[in-house]
C-alpha cells in the first residue's frame, strides 16, 4: 500500500506540473486514522495531505458532478468500483467527462475498522499495511491481523477488480489477493424466509432509521438536482421521521429510485451510523435484474439501456412475483 | 381555492334507481371547494346542460364535477358545456356513477357509499386542476414521400390530386421500385409496366408532385406540421436541365462490366446507363465507379457525342432543405441475400435463380427478351422447380420467422405463365402450406394446379446439387411420406423480402420506431395501421409489413387519405393533457428521452437560476405538439421533474387520498 | 414481530385500482354495460397508461389504508402507446418483489391485462382479487396510522 501510494503521489504531483490537471480530488487525513475525507488540492504542495491507504473507502466519483462544472480540469483518484459510478453519471449526463482526468488507481479492498475491533484490538494508534498482513500499533501494544478478515463488506463483495474508466492507470504489478465470495448470499437468506420474518427483520432494522439523510447523501446515484423528499410539491416530501412507516417509505421509494442504476457501491450501509444494511435493498433489485432480465451491471458502460428503460416483449409477468408457491 | 359545482345525474332510473342521488349531493356539498351541489334526471339532454351553464354563471365556478355515465360516453359533451359557458373544458371531471357504480352494485347503501367516494374523489382531483389550452402549431402544405416504387407513386399522386404539393425522394436513378422490374402480376396476369409506367408518367407531369431521383434523406428535424429535412441530390454526372434523354451516350459508352441491376445482374451495362426504357426521369447517369473517365482520366466518349452537352464530370451532391408538414415513409423492400443457404447451391450454380431473377427472364425487355433460357448456357429448360419459403417463416435463424405473404401467389403466376407459354415443360413447385387469402388469390392458384397441372409438392427442398449440367433437386413429399430426387434444369427461389436497408437508419432520424425484422411499427396495429408512433409520419407499402401490389396501393391512398387530412388543416391543435418538465428539478439525465415512445423530448443547454446564481444547465424539453401523454416519461424521472398535465402526480395522489380516506 | 390474520367477519378491504383509459377503464365500462358485478370496495383510477403509475402512487394507497392495489392495462403488445405497459411490467414486477422482500403479503398486488372488450375477464379479477384480499385480511403491515388519525 506504501508503494501504490507513492506511485499514485508521483503521478499526480507530475500531471499537476506539467499542467494536464488544474486540480485533483483524492483523500486527506480526517479527524480519527480511519476515516479519511475527500478533498480538493490545488497546488503540488497541497499534496503533503494527500493519503491513500485501506481507509479510503469513499467513493469520489459524485463530487465530480459539481467539479467538473467548474473552470480547469480535475483529476479524480478513482478505484475499479468508483469508476462504475464515474460511468453512471457520465451515462446520465452528470459529469463534464472533458473537464476530467480519471487516475484509475490499485485498490486491494479497504478496511473495516469495526472488524478490526471486533478481534478485541481497541486503542488503536496507527495501522501499517504489508501485503496481506496488518500491523497495528495500539496503547496496548503491537497486534496484527489478516487484512482479508477485516475487509468491508463491500470490498469482499467486489463487483469489479477492473477498472471500467479511466485516463490513466497507476498499478504496482503486485498481485492482489481475490476473496471468493457470493453476493446474494446474504439476500437468499432473507428470501428464504417467511414473509412475517422478512417483515419482522425489516422493522427491526429500518426503525433504527434516524433520517440522517447519511445514505442519500453519500449515495452517487442519488444525486438529484434536488431530492423529491425535500421538494415540498413531491407529494412525499419529509425532512424527518415522524413514524415508523415513514422509514419504510423512504427507503423503498429510495430504492426504487436508484433501481437499475445503482452500481452496488455499498457506500450506503457503510456510512449508516445506525448500521441498517441498506445494500440488501438495492442488492435485491440488482438481483431480481438479473434473473429476470438477464445479466446488468450499472456502470458498466456509458451507453446501454438501463433495465427500467427497456423491455423485451417476452418479460416476465408481475405474477411472478404475486403466485409465487408457498404462503402468500 | 376552487369553486366547485357538483352536478348528480340520475340518468332516468340507470344511476337513480341504485344511487341515493339526494345523498351523494348532500354528501359532496361538505367537501372541500364544492360551492354548489345539484341532480337532476339527465345532466347530458339540454335541460341539464342549461343547469351546469346557469350555475357556473351563477356561482362563479371555476370548475365542475358531473356525477354520471363513463367519461368515455359523455367527458366531451360536458367539456363543450363548460365551453360555452365561458368555463375551460379541463375543468371538468366526471365520476362515473353508472358503468363503474350503479350498474354492477345491488346493494343501494353500498352503491351510494361508493357513488359518494368517487364523488369526493372527483372533487379532490378537481380542486388540484389547473386550465389547459391545446397548443396550436402551423402546417406546412407540403408532403415528402419517401422512396419512388408504387406505394410512393400512389401516396404521392393521392396527395397531389387533392392539392397538395409533394416531393419524392428516391435513392435510385428513377422512380418505379420493384413494381418496375416484375413481368406480369397476379391474379389477373397484366403486364407490370402497362400499369405502372403511366402512374410513373402521371407523377413525373403532375406540377404538384417534384420528384428527387438519384437522392437520399439526410437528415429529418421538426414535428409533424413543420419537419425540416436535408435531402442529398447525388450527382449523377449529367445537367438533367438540358439532357434530351437520347440515349446516344449509353450506347457510346466502352465500359460494360458493371452489372445491370434492373436486370438482377443477369446482364451487363455501361457506366453511364438509364436503368431502363420507361426510366423516370429519361435521364442518364454516370456510374463513378465504373466510368473510364472518373478511374483514368482518359474516355469522355460520352461527353463528345452528347449532341445537348449535357455530360458534366465535375457535378458535385447538392444539399436541398425543404419543409413538409408530413412524411409518407415507401421504402420498399429487397429480397434477402442467400449466402445462409447454401444448400440451394445459388451461388455455384447458375441456373438457381430467385424469383425476381425470373421476373426478368421472362420480361420481354429482359436480358433473354422474354425467352425462357437457363442462365447457364442460354438452353430452355425442360423441367423446372419452384421452392417456396426460401427464408420465410424459418426459426432456424438463417432467415426470416415471418411469411413474405406474396411468394405463394406470384410463384402460381410463374408457374402458369411457363405452362401457358412452354406446355411442355415440367414444373414442379416444392411448398409448406399455400396461402392464398385475397380477391381472386385461391381461385387463381387453383386454375395453376387443376387446369394447367402443376406439381405441387408438400415439403422442403434439403439439397440442389448440380450434376452432368443438371440441377439434382431433392425434397421430401410430406404426403406421400418419401423422399423425392427431381432432375431439373433450373430451380426458382422464393426468396424471403426484407425492409430495405434504408430503413434503420431512416427510422432513428425519423424518431420512427421499427420492429426487430427493421420493418416500421404502425402507431396501432389494428386501429392506426398507416400511421407511425411519430406524429406526422405515415407508412406505406412494404416499409410497414410484407404486402402485395394491391394491398400496397390501398395502404399508399390510406397514407395520402391521413396526410391530405393533415395537410387540410391550417393549425394542429394538440391534446393539452402533455408532459411537461420542471427544468429547475431537471437533472439533464436523459432517462425521460429514452422510454418516449414519440421522440418528444429533447435536451436543450439553459442558462438557470439556482441559489441566486446563474448557471448553464442541460435540461428536459417536452415537444407540446409530439406528446401523446402517455406519462411514461413522469415515472422514470428520479428527481420528479417531469409531470404530465391533467394527471399530475399531485392529482393522482389528491385522487388516492380521497379513495382510501 | 408476527401480524395476526384479521379474523373480524365484517372486514371489508378497500382496493385501489389504476386502469389505463384506453383498455381496462373501458373493460371496466363494458362490465358495467354488461352488468357484471363485482365487489363495490373496488374503486377505480384512471390514467392514461399503465406506464404512468409511479410505485408512490401504490406505496401511498397501502400507506393510507388500502388493503390491495391492482394495476390494470393494455395487453402486452397493445399499448395505445405501443410499449407503456412493457416498462410497466417491468418496474411492478420489480415493486411486488420489493414488497414482498420486505414482508408485506404478496397477494396484495397485482397486475392484469384487461383489454376494452374484456368486460367479463375484467369483473372475474375483481371479483378474484377482492376475495383474495378479503382472505389476506386488513392489510396493517403497511398503513400509516397516524394519517388515519389525522383525518377522521
Amino acid at each position: 500500500m506504501q508503494r501504490i501510494f507513492g506511485l499514485i503521489k508521483d503521478r499526480v504531483g507530475a500531471l499537476l506540473a506539467d499542467g494536464t490537471v488544474d486540480r485533483v480530488i483524492g483523500w486527506e487525513k480526517g479527524e480519527f486514522l480511519y476515516d479519511h475525507t475527500p478533498a480538493i488540492f490545488n497546488a503540488e504542495d497541497d499534496l503533503v495531505d494527500l493519503v491513500y491507504d485501506g481507509f479510503c473507502a469513499s467513493n469520489l466519483s459524485k463530487y465530480l458532478i459539481d467539479e467538473s462544472k467548474k473552470d480547469g480540469k480535475i483529476l479524480a483518484l478513482l478505484k475499479p468500483c468508483d469508476t462504475y459510478n464515474f460511468n453512471q453519471l457520465i451515462k446520465e449526463h452528470r459529469i463534464n467527462r472533458d473537464n476530467v482526468y480519471v487516475l484509475g488507481i490499485e485498490c486491494r479492498g479497504m478496511l473495516d475498522i469495526d472488524k478490526i475491533r471486533a478481534l478485541g484490538i481497541k486503542g488503536i494508534e496507527k495501522v501499517e499495511e504489508q501485503g496481506d498482513e496488518l500491523y497495528i500499533q495500539t496503547i496496548y501494544g503491537d497486534k496484527t491481523c489478516k487484512r482479508n478478515e477485516v475487509l468491508l463488506e463491500k470490498c469482499i463483495n467486489c463487483k469489479g477488480k477492473e477498472h471500467v474508466a479511466y485516463d490513466e492507470l497507476v498499478t504496482s504489478g503486485e498481485d492482489i489477493p481475490q476473496v471468493e465470495s457470493n453476493r446474494f448470499e446474504d439476500v437468499e437468506k432473507l428470501e428464504a424466509m417467511t414473509s412475517d420474518e422478512r417483515f419482522a427483520f425489516w422493522r427491526g432494522e429500518l426503525s433504527k432509521c434516524i433520517r440522517c439523510n447519511a445514505c442519500r447523501n453519500v449515495c452517487p446515484i442519488c444525486s438529484c438536482v434536488e431530492c423529491v423528499f425535500d421538494n415540498k410539491d413531491s407529494v412525499v416530501a419529509s425532512k424527518a421521521n415522524t413514524d415508523e412507516f415513514e422509514e419504510n417509505l423512504f427507503h423503498i421509494i429510495r430504492a426504487f429510485h436508484v433501481a437499475g442504476r445503482c452500481t452496488d457501491c455499498g457506500e450506503c450501509s457503510r456510512v449508516c451510523p445506525q448500521g441498517i444494511p441498506l445494500h440488501l435493498l438495492n442488492r435485491k433489485i440488482i438481483k431480481d435484474i438479473n434473473e429476470f432480465y438477464g445479466e446488468y451491471q450499472a456502470g458498466q458502460d456509458t451507453n446501454s439501456l438501463g433495465p427500467l428503460t427497456d423491455f423485451t416483449k417476452e418479460d416476465v409477468e408481475p405474477s411472478i412475483i404475486t403466485e409465487k408457491g408457498g404462503e402468500k | 381555492m376552487q369553486k366547485i359545482g357538483v352536478f348528480v345525474c340520475w340518468c332516468g332510473s340507470n344511476i337513480a334507481a341504485t344511487v341515493d342521488v339526494k345523498a351523494v349531493v348532500d354528501a359532496v356539498s361538505h367537501e372541500p371547494g364544492v360551492v354548489y351541489a345539484t341532480d337532476y334526471q339527465y345532466m347530458c339532454s339540454e335541460g341539464g346542460q342549461s343547469q351546469i351553464r346557469q350555475a357556473i354563471k351563477d356561482f362563479g365556478l371555476t370548475g365542475i364535477v358531473v356525477c354520471s355515465c363513463s367519461p368515455r360516453m359523455h367527458e366531451s359533451t360536458f367539456r363543450k358545456t363548460a365551453i360555452s359557458a365561458g368555463l375551460n373544458p379541463y375543468m371538468v371531471e366526471i365520476a362515473n356513477i353508472r358503468e363503474q357504480c350503479s350498474w354492477i352494485h345491488k346493494d343501494r347503501e353500498d352503491a351510494t357509499e361508493k357513488a359518494i367516494i368517487l364523488a369526493r374523489t372527483a372533487v379532490a382531483k378537481l380542486n388540484l386542476n389547473r386550465p389547459l389550452t391545446p397548443g396550436e402549431s402551423p402546417v406546412v402544405k407540403r408532403a415528402l414521400v419517401i422512396g419512388g416504387g408504387i406505394a410512393g407513386i400512389q401516396s404521392a399522386l393521392d396527395i397531389a390530386e387533392a392539392g397538395y404539393e409533394v416531393d419524392i425522394v428516391e435513392k435510385s436513378p428513377t422512380i418505379g421500385g420493384k413494381m418496375a422490374q416484375l413481368d406480369k402480376t397476379f391474379p389477373t396476369l397484366d403486364c407490370a409496366a402497362c400499369i405502372l409506367t403511366p402512374k410513373m408518367v402521371d407523377a413525373a407531369s403532375n406540377e404538384n408532385i417534384n420528384l428527387y431521383t438519384y437522392s437520399e434523406v439526410e437528415d429529418v428535424s421538426g414535428f409533424v406540421g413543420n419537419f425540416t429535412v436535408k435531402i442529398r441530390k447525388k450527382a449523377r454526372s449529367i445537367n438533367a436541365d438540358i439532357c434530351s434523354g437520347c440515349g446516344v451516350c449509353t450506347e457510346k459508352c466502352p465500359s460494360r462490366k458493371a452489372k445491370d441491376e434492373f436486370n438482377m445482374g443477369l446482364s451487363n451495362r455501361g457506366a453511364i446507363y438509364i436503368p431502363f426504357a420507361q426510366a423516370i426521369p429519361n435521364v442518364p447517369v454516370i456510374d463513378r465507379e465504373q466510368c473510364i473517365k472518373f478511374k483514368t482520366g482518359k474516355c469522355g466518349l460520352c461527353e463528345m457525342n452528347c449532341p445537348a452537352g449535357a455530360i458534366d464530370f465535375k457535378q458535385q451532391d447538392e444539399l436541398v432543405e425543404r419543409q413538409y408538414g408530413a412524411i409518407i415513409v415507401a421504402t420498399g423492400f429487397k429480397p434477402i441475400s442467400l449466402e445462409n443457404f447454401d444448400e440451394f447451391s445459388y451461388s455455384q450454380c447458375p441456373d438457381v435463380i430467385t424469383s425476381l431473377e425470373l421476373e426478368r427472364i421472362m420480361n420481354a425487355a429482359g436480358p433473354t427478351k422474354g425467352k425462357l433460357l437457363r442462365p447457364s448456357d442460354n438452353t430452355p429448360p425442360r423441367t423446372m422447380v419452384f421452392v417456396q419459403c426460401v427464408g420465410s417463416r424459418d426459426t432456424s435463424g438463417c432467415g426470416k420467422t415471418y411469411c413474405s405473404k406474396i411468394c405463394c401467389m406470384y410463384t402460381a403466376k410463374h408457374a402458369m405463365l411457363i405452362k401457358e407459354k412452354y406446355p411442355d415443360i415440367d414444373v414442379h413447385v416444392f411448398y409448406i402450406d399455400v396461402r392464398t387469402p385475397g380477391k381472386n388469390f385461391d381461385e387463381f392458384y387453383r386454375r395453376a394446379v387443376e387446369e394447367y397441372g402443376v406439381n405441387y409438392i408438400k415439403g422442403m427442398v434439403g439439397k440442389v446439387a448440380e450434376r452432368n449440367g443438371k440441377l439434382l433437386v431433392q425434397g421430401s413429399d410430406l404426403l406421400a411420406d418419401d423422399q423425392i430426387i427431381i432432375e431439373a434444369d433450373m430451380v426458382v427461389l422464393a426468396t424471403a423480402i426484407e425492409p430495405d436497408e434504408s430503413a434503420r437508419n431512416l427510422a432513428t432520424m425519423l424518431t420512427a420506431s421499427i420492429d426487430t425484422n427493421d420493418f416500421f411499427t404502425e402507431a396501432h396495429p389494428k386501429l392506426r395501421p398507416v400511421e407511425s408512433p411519430t406524429a406526422g409520419v405515415y407508412l406505406s407499402g412494404v416499409c410497414q409489413g410484407p404486402k402485395d401490389i394491391p394491398e400496397t396501393v390501398a395502404q399508399a391512398s390510406a397514407a395520402a387519405a391521413k396526410v391530405i387530412g393533415l395537410l387540410a388543416k391550417d393549425k394542429l391543435r394538440s391534446n393539452p393533457c402533455v408532459a411537461s418538465s420542471n427544468e429547475m428539478l431537471c437533472n439533464g439525465c436523459s432517462t425521460c428521452e429514452n422510454v418516449c415512445p414519440y421522440g418528444a423530448i429533447s435536451y436543450v443547454s439553459k442558462e438557470i437560476r439556482s441559489a441566486g446564481k446563474m448557471e448553464v444547465r442541460r435540461v428536459a424539453e417536452v415537444n407540446e405538439a409530439i406528446c401523446q401523454g402517455c406519462g411514461a416519461c413522469t415515472v422514470v424521472c428520479p428527481s420528479g421533474a417531469m409531470d404530465l398535465k391533467g394527471f399530475t402526480n399531485k392529482q393522482i395522489m389528491a385522487e388516492v387520498d380521497a379513495i382510501c380516506r | 414481530m408476527s401480524i395476526e390474520k384479521t379474523e373480524d367477519s365484517n372486514f371489508e378491504p378497500l382496493i385501489v385500482a389504476f386502469c389505463c383509459n384506453w383498455c381496462s377503464y373501458a373493460g371496466a365500462d363494458l362490465a358495467g354495460t354488461s352488468r357484471l358485478s363485482y365487489p363495490a370496495n373496488v374503486k377505480i383510477i384512471r390514467v392514461p397508461c399503465s406506464c404512468r403509475v409511479n410505485p408512490m402512487f401504490i406505496l401511498r394507497a397501502f400507506q393510507r389504508g388500502a388493503d390491495g392495489v391492482i394495476i390494470c392495462g393494455c395487453h402486452p403488445g397493445d399499448c395505445h402507446y405501443s410499449t407503456g405497459n412493457y416498462y410497466a411490467r417491468r418496474r411492478m414486477t420489480l415493486l411486488f418483489s420489493m414488497l414482498d422482500y420486505l414482508g408485506i403479503e404478496r397477494g396484495r398486488t397485482r397486475v392484469e391485462w384487461v383489454s376494452a372488450a374484456e368486460g367479463v375477464k375484467f369483473s372475474t379479477v375483481m371479483n378474484e382479487f377482492s376475495k383474495t384480499i378479503h382472505e389476506l385480511g386488513e392489510n396493517k403491515k403497511l398503513r400509516d396510522l397516524r394519517c388515519k388519525e389525522f383525518l377522521d
